[in-house]
């Protein structure tokens, strides 16, 4: 059994919360208490139907203001695969949201209102999956009992989704016709779609493959955390704690410790506190010990010797603004890339994309909340990376304002 | 399926080895709050993995209530003493006489909220800049919305609208000096998850998760322990019954289940069939109001 983790993509109005509530309730993943719970809050509806969509619904606090924040986390588990699902709120306003969503998730699942077809936030949607990178994307065409389930409708939806992929270079993609509300394709394939011949949705979620997730080609080790007991026995070990975000690690191989271009050997790789094995892949967590005595401390960045990532002082990034001060260029930022942070400081703005339609707006006067844009950014030290593009695990970035200390952008590096 | 590949407890497992390394790498003072149930039981055994042969970069903290169940507090010294951890105990007795706080009265009164203050001053005291805990977004839909890095100003509140987004596996720890940051490297488990790994890891855990006979009470469908903590009525019907906990709080606010499971793969069978959540099932605190859990952790609560 493994994990996938997805992220749903849609508004309310699209049947986000109803497809979420409908895969967790048919997966039995709801108890009687929280279904109890939702139908208190559904009693005076007036088809007595309890509203799936309470289920994903949070806090007091988002209730009271009719808001929704941030990202929650829901989890299921089939005997093939345990799910996690980022559900990020859609509205226009929620790129932010989004962006932090897909950062974690190995799939979408971009929800199409079957009477709508493909709108502007569909749009927006894709755009910001083709930025992050996510590795598989699945379109599920929703509200299928609304159009009489109609093969037309649903096939020139697909056709047209298929231009927009294609223009924003998305690749894997899977399309699937389902209605959430009445259960149609969700965990059972429907008869209602005599013509439709692919699997339910959770077949195709417990199906895909993860792999393509993890980056098995590109050795890179960030390293946490020192451990050194000093005790008598245990003199002079000195391991280096991190995990493996990507690639595969064997005893001997010949390494580089960067930002210092350092040579090295691994001597000896350690899992479960202490038990030696042979080698060890992403996404592990691990302790390696080196041949040869250099200096190495948390921030370093071990890798294969001849497959080593860029190190500069100088990033090309998309750049997404998460804060609701406004991005000031000049202004320094912590610059953080899994363990390593640096100072840094924003220099150009090249241009604002936007979002709805890839068009570029050059020198844009200011920069807010859920803004994308492309930016140079110089830092203090130098900075072992990938491109996101090639390398998800070692091409984002988050920036941190020095005062206020809050994450307020991601970055993914070009 | 490739030979690289990790299953599932495997991949969790080494997310929250990471969370850990991060709290390391990224704080002065850090604890790993630990009370003797089996989520935080679970995250010792992960700290070992994490930092073993090498001590924890971190003491063990116990806010003690005085209503725990004997046997979670034989346990937790003795795991302390056998890893050869430092552990660090504070009374919220004691805060209740220093402050003359008002204990909650009633029939179940509870120190739940109580814990709190205790809490805060043992945050102070030690100036802990870190605080790991064994919170898991499945079990509550406040928790659903939390952080793996949740920040908690001075007076240790939780804001949920001003969370700090979380990107990648990129922690952002960065604090002011008074502020403090929850961290949960088990945010992604489940209940099943944390049974089929402490199934796997061959964990020990208190005698007290376990099917054994027991004085109870039944109130409103609960079973719950008879100590001296609760008052217990002229009407109360009290009976033995072979019980189990399921989750490990005070004895005041806690209830039992019913059952016969008297190993691990027996109590697994039980939960897979269960129709009741965790915390719903065993939970009285969270029955209050609907939004229980969220006032308590936007008052400092864990």
């Amino acid at each position: 059994m493994d994990i996938l983790r997805f992220i749903t993509a849609g508004s309310v109005d699209d049947g986000k919360s109803t497809l979420i509530g409908r895969l967790l309730y048919d997966s039995k993943s709801i108890m009687i208490d929280q279904l109890e719970a939702i139908e208190k809050q559904t009693r005076n509806r007036e088809d007595g139907e309890i509203d799936l969509a309470l289920l994903t619904d949070g806090l007091r606090a988002e209730r009271e203001q009719g808001i929704t924040i941030d990202v929650a986390y829901k989890y299921f588990t089939t005997p093939k695969r345990k799910f996690i699902i980022a559900d990020a709120p859609g509205h226009i306003q929620y790129t932010r949201n989004m962006v932090t969503g897909a950062s974690n998730s190995d799939l979408i699942i971009i929800l199409v209102d079957a009477r709508n077809g493909v709108v502007e936030q569909t749009r927006r949607h894709s755009i910001i999956a083709s930025l992050l990178n996510m590795p598989q994307v699945i379109v599920a065409v929703n509200k299928m009992d609304l159009v009489d389930y109609s093969q037309d409708v649903y096939n020139n939806i697909v056709i047209e989704y298929a231009d927009l992929a294609k223009a924003l270079g998305l690749e894997d993609i899977t399309y699937i016709p389902i209605s959430a509300l009445n259960g149609d394709n969700i965990v059972e394939k429907s008869d209602v779609f005599s013509w439709y011949d692919g699997p339910s949705l959770l077949h195709l979620l417990e199906n895909v493959e993860v792999e393509k997730a993890i980056n098995l080609n590109h050795a890179r080790f960030p390293v946490q955390y020192v451990i050194r007991p000093q005790t008598e026995e245990l003199h002079d070990y000195r391991g280096y704690a991190g995990k493996i975000i990507s690639g595969i690690y064997k005893k001997g191989d010949k390494v580089t410790v960067l930002p210092s271009a350092t040579a090295a050997t691994i001597q000896k790789i350690e899992t479960d506190g202490g038990k030696e094995v042979e080698e060890a892949f992403a996404p592990q967590a691990v302790v390696l010990h080196l041949e040869d005595d250099v200096d190495v401390s948390r921030g370093d960045v071990i890798v294969l010797h001849k497959d080593v990532p860029q190190t500069s002082q100088e990033l090309e990034v998309l750049l997404c603004w998460m804060d609701n001060k406004p991005l000031v260029p000049g202004n320094k930022y912590l610059l953080q890339i899994n363990s390593t942070r640096v100072r840094s400081v924003v220099k150009d703005i090249e241009y604002r994309l936007d979002v709805n339609s890839l068009e570029r707006k050059y020198s844009p006067d200011q920069v807010g909340l859920n803004d994308i844009v492309k930016a140079t950014i110089k830092t203090a030290q130098p900075v072992v990376f990938d491109k996101y593009k090639a390398l998800r695990a070692n091409g984002g970035a988050i920036l941190i304002d020095e005062t206020s200390n809050v994450t307020v952008g991601a970055c993914m590096i070009q | 399926m490739s030979i690289h590949h990790l299953d599932y407890l495997d991949e969790l497992e080494s997310e929250a080895i990471h969370i850990f390394r991060e709290v390391a790498g990224q704080f002065e003072k850090p604890a790993l709050l630990f009370s003797g149930g089996k989520d935080s039981i679970v995250l010792v055994h992960l700290a070992l993995k994490a930092f073993r042969p090498g001590k924890f970069p971190f003491p063990l903290v116990h806010i003690d209530t005085g209503h725990n169940f004997p046997e979670a507090l034989e346990f937790r010294n003795q795991l302390a003493e056998k890893i050869g951890e430092k552990l660090i105990v504070r009374k919220v007795e004691d805060t209740i006489k220093a402050k003359k706080l008002t204990e909650q009265k009633g029939k179940f009164a509870s120190r739940n909220q109580l814990q709190t203050y205790t809490l805060l001053d043992t945050i102070e005291e030690f100036a802990f800049d870190a605080c790991i805990g064994g919170a898991r977004r499945d079990e509550e839909k406040a928790r659903a919305k939390e952080r793996i890095f949740s920040v908690r100003d001075e007076f240790g509140q939780w804001d949920p609208k001003k969370q700090r987004p979380e990107l990648w596996n990129t922690y952002n720890g960065k604090i002011n000096k008074g502020e403090n940051v929850r961290v949960f490297p088990i945010s992604n488990w489940t209940e099943l998850d944390v049974w089929n790994y402490i199934r796997r890891e061959k964990i020990e855990l208190p005698s007290i998760y376990f099917a054994h006979e027991r004085r109870v009470l039944e109130y409103e469908g609960q079973y719950v322990a008879i100590s001296e903590f609760i008052r217990i009525d002229e009407t109360d019907v009290i009976i033995n019954k072979k019980v189990r906990y399921r989750t490990v709080g005070d004895m005041t606010c806690t209830a039992a289940v019913a059952s016969d499971a008297s190993t691990i793969d027996d109590i697994i069978s039980e939960i897979i069939a269960t129709k009741t959540s965790e915390r719903g099932e065993t939970r009285i605190d969270d029955k209050v109001s609907e939004a229980a859990m969220e006032d308590r952790k936007k008052n400092g609560y864990f």
